[in-house]
């Protein structure tokens, strides 16, 4: 094993850990805008990561250039996406989760 | 193997999440590691230069669906 590899182990590792945090955010949050918050950076984070760890394992190639482009390009369009879901969803009157609801209306009046 | 665990979790929100939303990200989070699977199917199977373009449509074909999905959402005006 050569450092090359050893430094794309470690990108793909810490893909899968940015992987895993989306997906628990994914599943735990309360509401729909806090699920979006968390897959909408982790996943974008983590794809970034991983797509440059591969491109190091494949070497200089044109195909190491392929997948930078796909790198980014998903740096590009994730973010693009998940407005697109958000502003739909405040569009449609989605209301954002509050913590205490009570609270929230003392503090209106 | 993990990201398959993950992609079944994530399908779990995607079955169950409450309202058309919901599944709209969950589906958005299992294309982005549908994308990193193929990739690394093709370095296991040694035949990178096939699979990088697999992927680089389903990384298109993903955005497009989305972004056509929220579209259609925002001009309905119901959720």
């Amino acid at each position: 094993m050569n450092i090359m590899q050893a430094f794309s182990i470690l990108f793909l590792l810490g893909a899968f850990f940015f992987f895993l945090a989306a997906t628990v955010g994914l599943l735990r949050f309360p509401d729909f805008y806090t699920r979006l918050h968390a897959t909408g950076k982790g996943d974008t984070l983590a794809v970034l990561l991983a797509l440059i760890g591969l491109s190091i394992y494949e070497g200089f190639s044109f195909t190491s250039l392929k997948i930078v482009f796909i790198a980014v390009f998903m740096f590009l369009a994730q973010p693009t996406s998940t407005h697109a879901i958000s502003r739909a969803a405040m569009r449609c009157g989605l209301e954002p989760w509050v913590k205490n609801k009570e609270k929230k209306n003392d503090s209106a009046l | 193997m993990g990201l398959f665990v993950l992609v079944l979790l994530c399908l779990y929100r995607g079955v169950f999440g409450p309202g058309v939303l919901n599944r709209i990200a969950a589906i958005s989070a299992i294309g982005t590691k549908t994308l990193i699977i193929l990739l690394l199917m093709g370095f296991i199977y040694h035949r990178v230069e096939m699979f990088v373009d697999i992927s680089m449509v389903y990384a298109l074909l993903n955005f497009i669906g989305t972004v056509t999905v929220a579209k259609y959402l925002e001009m309905s005006g119901e959720i």
